[in-house]
């Protein structure tokens, strides 16, 4: 790791204003920038630690909504929604392992916007709505591709209001080694229609897959989408997957995830 | 440099230590708690399990000006006050739940983690809680057999694979 400063925000005020100074980095759990500090693929050159700012975390549930505080750890999203909203809830306890849970949080899985992080499926598969220190983003405007998002520079998560579905699931085949998604699937149905987030597949990081959504909407079966394929266009291929395997998962997770739901 | 401050095992210590200090290497180097392993220092093995605040954390990825003013406990803490082995370590040793050695302090330390969310844990819970933490001897068997006898669980029928 190269040197620097470690600052120990006690407010998300206290924080803005120290990552405005250009050098600074925000830190929350660590879980994934440590590892790439580590690499030397990063150098702040100053930490400010999001981890002592109580005010980024809480679960308050209400009108529908469940709403998150950036600074939540998986572990406490995992047990504390496990009533209003299950699905997250599941989601949210098999991140990685039970230590990665303990310390990473919400706002740092959506800021950095993995191509194959857990939360981003849930976030676009809810149409939720990502709360910074100076705005609110749209769920569907917030992810911009691979590690990328609409935040600017210094903007810090500071929470995320899921509306709650009448069902959902996530579907998750684990890369077995790193825990992380080979593909996995968010499927929530809503009154008003279905929605589907697939993670781990695209070169463009989470996205919908419209013709499920559609299909699903008009009815809510397996049959539905028994005969629906993703093409393999700009799909993720590396050491553990083709294109063509990844797009097929894409199918048979989303089956999956609807099976557990009718 | 700071003094960083913390409680760890039910004594507070303090020593000086650099922005990027992590805090397994805040025990390990300040401390000389050399107890707790770094096996990959990459956060996927689990050998640098500590708990901070109660719960288990990878010290390899935790900084130690995040645990500054904590409760942090070690598997130099899991002993009992006589200095004989804690009940998880002998269940271990019982039921021979190591091998080389080197991943037992993290599996003693994950092990008592979930053992006081879930006093009686079934195998399955044991396997998954223990994802991430990795041995490379014993093929998991004998750990997990020793986990569920460290909780009073009867495992005699348990074959020894
Ligand atoms: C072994 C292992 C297994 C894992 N498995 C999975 C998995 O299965 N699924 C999964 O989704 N993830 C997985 N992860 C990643 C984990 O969920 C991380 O915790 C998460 O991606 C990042 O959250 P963090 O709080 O640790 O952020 P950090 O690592 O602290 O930060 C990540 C990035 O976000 C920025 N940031 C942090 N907090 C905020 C904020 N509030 N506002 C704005 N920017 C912020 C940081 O500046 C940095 O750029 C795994 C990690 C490990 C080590
Ligand atoms: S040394 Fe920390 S996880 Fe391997
Ligand atoms: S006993 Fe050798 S790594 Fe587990």
């Amino acid at each position: 790791m190269y040197a620097f400063d470690f600052v120990k925000a006690a407010s998300v005020e206290e924080a803005v204003s120290a990552l405005a100074s250009g050098e600074a980095q925000a830190l929350g759990g660590g879980q994934t920038l440590i590892p790439t500090l580590k690499a030397r693929l990063a150098d702040p050159g100053t930490l400010i630690s999001l981890a002592h700012i109580d005010s980024l975390k809480f679960v308050r549930a209400g009108d529908g909504m469940v709403e998150i505080g950036g600074g939540t750890t998986h572990a406490t999203v995992a047990a504390e929604t496990a009533q209003t909203y299950p699905g997250l809830a599941d989601l949210a306890g098999r991140i990685g392992d039970p230590s990665v849970r303990n310390r990473g949080t919400i706002g740092g899985s959506l800021a950095n916007n993995d191509p194959s992080a857990c939360y981003p499926a849930a976030a676009l598969g809810s149409g939720a709505t990502i709360v910074t220190n100076s705005r609110e983003i749209a769920a569907d405007d917030f992810f911009e591709g691979m590690f990328a998002t609409s935040l600017e520079e210094g903007e810090i998560v500071t929470a995320v209001k899921f509306p709650i579905p009448e069902k959902s699931h996530y579907e998750k085949m684990a890369q077995p080694a790193s825990r992380f998604p080979l593909v996995a699937v968010f499927v929530a149905k809503f009154a008003d229609g279905v929605r589907v987030a697939v993670t781990g597949a695209s070169n463009d990081g989470v996205f919908r897959w419209a013709e499920a959504e559609k299909a699903l909407s008009a009815d809510f079966s397996v049959a539905a989408v028994q005969e629906l394929k993703h093409s393999d266009d700009d799909m993720i291929a590396d050491l553990h997957g083709t294109a063509a395997y990844r797009a097929h998962l894409i199918g048979v997770m989303t089956r999956r995830a609807v099976a557990q739901m009718v | 440099m700071t003094t960083i401050t913390m409680r760890v095992n039910g004594k507070d210590v303090s020593a000086p230590a650099e922005g990027n200090t992590l805090l397994v290497n805040f025990l390990r180097e300040d401390l000389k708690l050399t107890g707790t392993h770094v096996g990959c220092d990459t956060s996927q093995c689990g050998a640098c399990v500590v708990h901070v605040n109660g719960v288990a954390v990878k010290s390899c990825t935790m900084f130690a000006e995040d645990a500054a003013g904590a409760e942090v406990s070690t598997i130099e803490g899991m002993a009992n006050a006589d200095g004989s082995l804690g009940t998880i370590q002998q269940a271990f040793q019982d039921y021979h739940g190591l091998q080389c050695g080197f991943c037992t302090p993290g599996m003693v330390m994950i092990a008592a983690d979930l053992l006081r969310s879930n006093p009686t844990p079934s195998e399955q819970e044991i396997r998954d809680h223990l994802e991430g933490n990795i041995c490379r001897c014993t093929g998991y068997h004998n750990i997990v057999k020793a986990i569920q006898a460290a909780s009073g669980q009867d495992v005699s029928a348990v074959a020894a694979e």
